[in-house]
């Protein structure tokens, strides 16, 4: 039974990863119909940036909370550029262009990442350095959570109340839920579209970046094409939950974070790619509309 | 002057022993590297064709055509290699000539590659093709991948470690008629009753339905068929690398099918054609930049869509006369 | 002697907890030009969809020549005999006028995929035929000369005709416009109401026409139905519908006498129709 709840733990951790880097897909394809399929690569770039800082820092030699923090937010901060940049010369430029248009320029702007990535940093990965060295603690019951882990947690935690916040509580989130519904009628409201689409790639690009930092301080290998899978997988997860729909992405992260560690740890290790498709299939095909989303139908 | 009535029996018959000349020629005209290349155009075009179909033709966004071109590579792979050869041992020890031999055999496998591709476009683009734009697109990626990763947990096709050994029997004749016979037959199918419901279904479904067009029918017809050339062209492929191994057929494979028909012009067919040549020579000329090489092409896929989303030819066609006539020539008074 | 062609018994459809159109009772006789009319919101579009399919009611009946037809899908009723014209024009853009209008008549073509692929004498005849059906369709709606033009570049009055001239190309029993008139001037509105009613006397069509234009609801159609909310709230001869109470009151909120069409030059039920 212990290892049921140890199974949990671990599951609610790597969900909490999926739900950061969900949440950006949600929120982009709320404000524009769009499948951001660059967004896992931004995570990717989160993970390098943190690597960079963290070597430039020394923080090797004095590991610690503040020194993880900075490298956090110098990260955060370096993804919002990339956001900011992607949506400002790719993306903008398709907004009125053909769905399938922007879907191509998205996966354009996915390869040029991973193979700039690939030519930048090389295709060999890095290693993170340990800024928080890993020790466990014991929740009781044979369950061990590790500190990275509660770091991770609480990290996440921290940073989707804040989303919540500023999303239901500040003019801007207001603004943002505006333009999802109805570009024009925002518009017409005197909202400016364009900087609320570009403030929400910001805002769910940094949350990308967290997710790769705090990804890179558990599991420290790093390379290029790191942000394929577990783009693909939040992506699911956002669908799970509802694509559009923000708490629904948190929702899909969690199930499909737990998800996958009970099947790789219950059954095999060599589906923990499948499953995401699988589960994917399955919801598309069941309940479009994902557990919190409403599909809506062509007006005729 | 009296003008030739070309039936269409002549001009099968003029296709076959033009693809025959060619067969013999190209392999001496052309050096081996140069001879690949081509085969690969041809193999890319019927792949491009083919995914016009659905995405150009009737405008559902498939993203996972390699998956069934794995199909049909590794179902022809497996006859070939199950019972193919022994029924060419066999057809040669009754005295048919090997080239021959080979060849009925090939298009049994081809045959074979493309139907059951054409059951998994089936049974893929059945409960899909309720779903609107992207998210069937995600479906369709969805299935290319579990296709792909299924074929690489089959041991019996040799898994990650791949598929030696498959006989080398495809050649220029065979690519050329697969090309020809998918290009005309969607020129036909263009300019008659049925492609226009597929045009309809593409510009407005709701209004195609309401008009008596059965509008499921004809987006599961065009997945069937698409995916039917992939299956050829996929055998095609096995019996010319004589090695298969599931990394071919990638999510990228998939883009790069796309992006010929995107770059072509949706709905063109010589559009398709031209980008399909494009996209395969252009990795091979840019050679001396490897690492540049995929950082260019992504590039390419972008600037395309920001300057010219409708490709190099739009909707439109190449127009040869001799194209577009669609009955023959009546007999000159 | 005119026989029922459509009938709507009881028909109800619900959207979420809204009720969109409640206990419609509504028949049409072959021949006949009903109008629908009603504020906007009132759930006419609404029926059309009910009838073509695109809706299923939540409870009643729709039957069209006697057979049940509420539940099949679109495009087997469109095959029965029943097409339509969309609210928000509907066109095949990519496609020229008379491919628009082909689309149409696919439903009477006999050659099969195959003959299509092979291009035989049947597929070309087919072909023939189905040309020769869309010009003279083009012909009659005064669209000949924009033949070959892509639907997206016509003007706005000749894609209004087009919408009306693709529907009819399925050879229809019944017809429903979904306000054709929308966007034009009072003189291409008439012009486009005689047309209708041309086409009606030489099809012997019947026509269930939308439309908030009252001067053409009034002085074309022989019978008006009128909506409110989802409730038909009357019923009868655009006289009696002019002067009744309850359909002022829906309009405009209270009793008023509003100028429903007293001044309109088209022919009147009065003086014409035998």
């Amino acid at each position: 039974m212990s290892e049921f709840f140890q199974q949990l733990v671990n599951g609610i951790t790597w969900g909490s990863v999926y739900a950061l880097i969900a949440l950006g897909y949600t929120m982009v394809y709320g404000i524009l119909r769009l499948i951001n399929f660059a967004h896992g690569d931004v995570y990717m770039l989160g993970a390098f940036f943190g690597y960079f800082v963290a070597r430039a820092l020394g923080a090797t030699q004095e590991p610690g909370l503040l020194g993880a923090l900075l490298v956090l937010l110098a990260a955060m901060a370096g993804c919002g550029a990339v956001g900011f940049v992607i949506e400002r010369f790719a993306y903008k430029p398709v907004r009125r262009s053909s769905r399938l248009a922007a879907l191509i320029t998205a996966i354009g702007v996915s390869l040029l990442l991973e193979n700039g990535g690939i030519l930048v940093f090389g295709a060999d990965p890095k290693f993170f350095p340990q800024i928080i060295p890993s020790r466990n603690l014991s929740l009781g019951g044979g369950v061990t959570i590790s500190n990275q882990q509660i770091i991770i947690l609480s990290v996440s935690l921290v940073l989707m109340v804040g989303l919540r916040f500023i999303v239901l509580h500040t003019r801007v989130g207001k603004a943002m839920r505006a333009v999802s519904y109805n570009h024009t009628a925002a518009a017409l409201m005197g909202i400016s579209v364009d900087r609320i689409v570009t403030f929400t790639f910001v805002l769910g690009s940094v949350l990308a970046a967290a997710a790769g930092v705090l990804v890179g301080l558990q599991n420290p290998k790093i390379e290029p094409l790191m942000g394929i899978m577990p783009g693909l997988k939040a992506f699911v997860a956002a669908v799970l939950g509802g694509i559009g729909n923000i708490p629904g992405a948190v929702l899909g992260g969690l199930v499909m974070g737990i998800t996958e560690v009970m099947v790789v740890g219950y059954l095999s290790p060599s589906y923990r790619d499948a499953i995401a498709f699988v589960l994917l299939i399955i919801i598309l095909l069941v309940r479009p509309a994902g557990l919190l989303g409403k599909y809506s139908a062509e007006k005729v | 002057m009296k003008r030739i009535a070309w039936g269409p029996v002549a001009k099968l018959v003029a296709v076959v022993a033009v693809l025959y000349a060619l067969n013999a020629l190209l392999p001496r005209l052309l050096n081996p590297y140069i001879l690949r290349v081509v085969m690969l155009c041809g193999i890319s075009v019927i792949l491009a064709v083919s995914l016009n179909l659905i995405n150009g033709f009737t405008g559902q966004f498939s993203i996972g055509h390699a998956g069934f071109m794995a199909i049909g590579a590794y179902s022809s792979a497996t006859f070939s290699l199950q019972a193919g050869a022994n029924w060419v041992r066999a057809l040669e020890a009754a005295g048919t000539p090997t080239g021959i031999a080979q060849g009925a055999v090939l298009l049994a496998g081809l045959l074979l590659g493309g139907t059951v591709a054409a059951i998994a476009g089936y049974l893929v683009g059945l409960p899909s093709l309720r779903l609107r734009g992207d998210y069937l697109a995600i479906v369709t990626l969805g299935f290319g991948e579990i296709i792909r990763v299924l074929i690489t947990n089959i041991d019996a096709v040799g898994a990650a470690r791949g598929l030696p050994g498959i006989p080398a029997w495809t050649n220029v004749f065979w690519v050329g008629l697969v090309v020809v016979g998918v290009t005309v037959f969607s020129f036909h199918l263009a300019r008659s009753t049925h492609g226009r419901a597929l045009f309809a279904i593409r510009d407005d479904e709701v209004a195609a339905e309401a008009l008596g067009v059965p509008t499921t029918s004809y987006k599961v017809l065009a997945f069937i068929i698409g995916s039917f050339f992939a299956g050829v062209a996929g055998a095609l492929f096995a019996h010319y690398n004589a090695y298969l191994h599931p990394n071919s057929f990638t999510f990228l494979k998939s883009i790069e099918i796309i992006a010929m028909v995107v770059l072509g012009g949706m709905g063109s067919i010589s559009g398709a054609i031209l980008a399909a040549v494009i996209l395969t020579l252009l990795p091979e000329v840019l050679r001396f930049a490897q690492e540049l090489r995929m950082v260019l092409y992504s590039l390419m896929l972008i600037v395309l869509m920001i300057t010219r989303p409708q490709g190099l030819l739009g909707a439109k066609e190449i127009s040869l006369r001799w194209f577009t006539r669609t009955r023959p020539a009546r007999a000159a008074r | 002697m005119s026989q029922t062609l459509l009938k709507l018994d009881k028909v109800s459809v619900s959207f979420g907890g809204l009720k969109a159109v409640a206990d419609l009772d509504l028949e049409l006789s072959e021949g006949e030009l009903v109008g629908l009319i009603g504020p906007n919101g009132a759930g006419k579009t609404t029926v059309f969809n009910l009838i073509t399919g695109v809706y299923t009611p939540t409870s009643g009946s729709i039957y069209f020549r006697g057979h049940p037809i509420h539940g099949l899908k679109p495009h087997r009723i469109a095959r029965a005999g029943i097409t339509r014209t969309f609210q928000n024009i509907r066109l095949f853009p990519s496609m020229t006028s008379v491919e628009n209008i082909c689309v149409a008549a696919h439903q009477h073509a006999r050659a099969g995929f195959v003959h299509a692929v092979l291009r035989t004498r049947t597929f070309q005849d087919d072909e023939a035929a189905i040309l020769r059906r869309a010009s003279e369709l083009l012909e009659t709606m005064g669209l000949a000369e924009w033949a070959d033009t892509r639907a997206s570049e016509l003007p706005y009055g000749q894609q209004r005709r087009l919408e009306v001239a693709r529907a009819l190309a399925g050879a229809p029993k019944l017809l429903l416009l979904d306000e054709p008139a929308a966007g034009l001037n009072p003189q291409e509105s008439e012009q486009l109401m005689r047309l209708i009613e041309d086409i009606r006397m030489r099809f012997g069509l019947a026509i269930l026409l939308i439309e908030h234009d009252m001067r053409v609801v009034m002085g074309v159609c022989r019978r008006i139905a009128v909506l409110d909310y989802g409730i038909k709230i009357a019923e009868g001869t655009p006289g009696e519908i002019r002067a009744n109470p309850k359909v002022i009151e829906a309009y405009l909120g209270e009793e008023v006498h509003a100028d429903f069409g007293e001044n309109s030059k088209l022919p009147r039920d009065e003086d014409s129709h035998a």
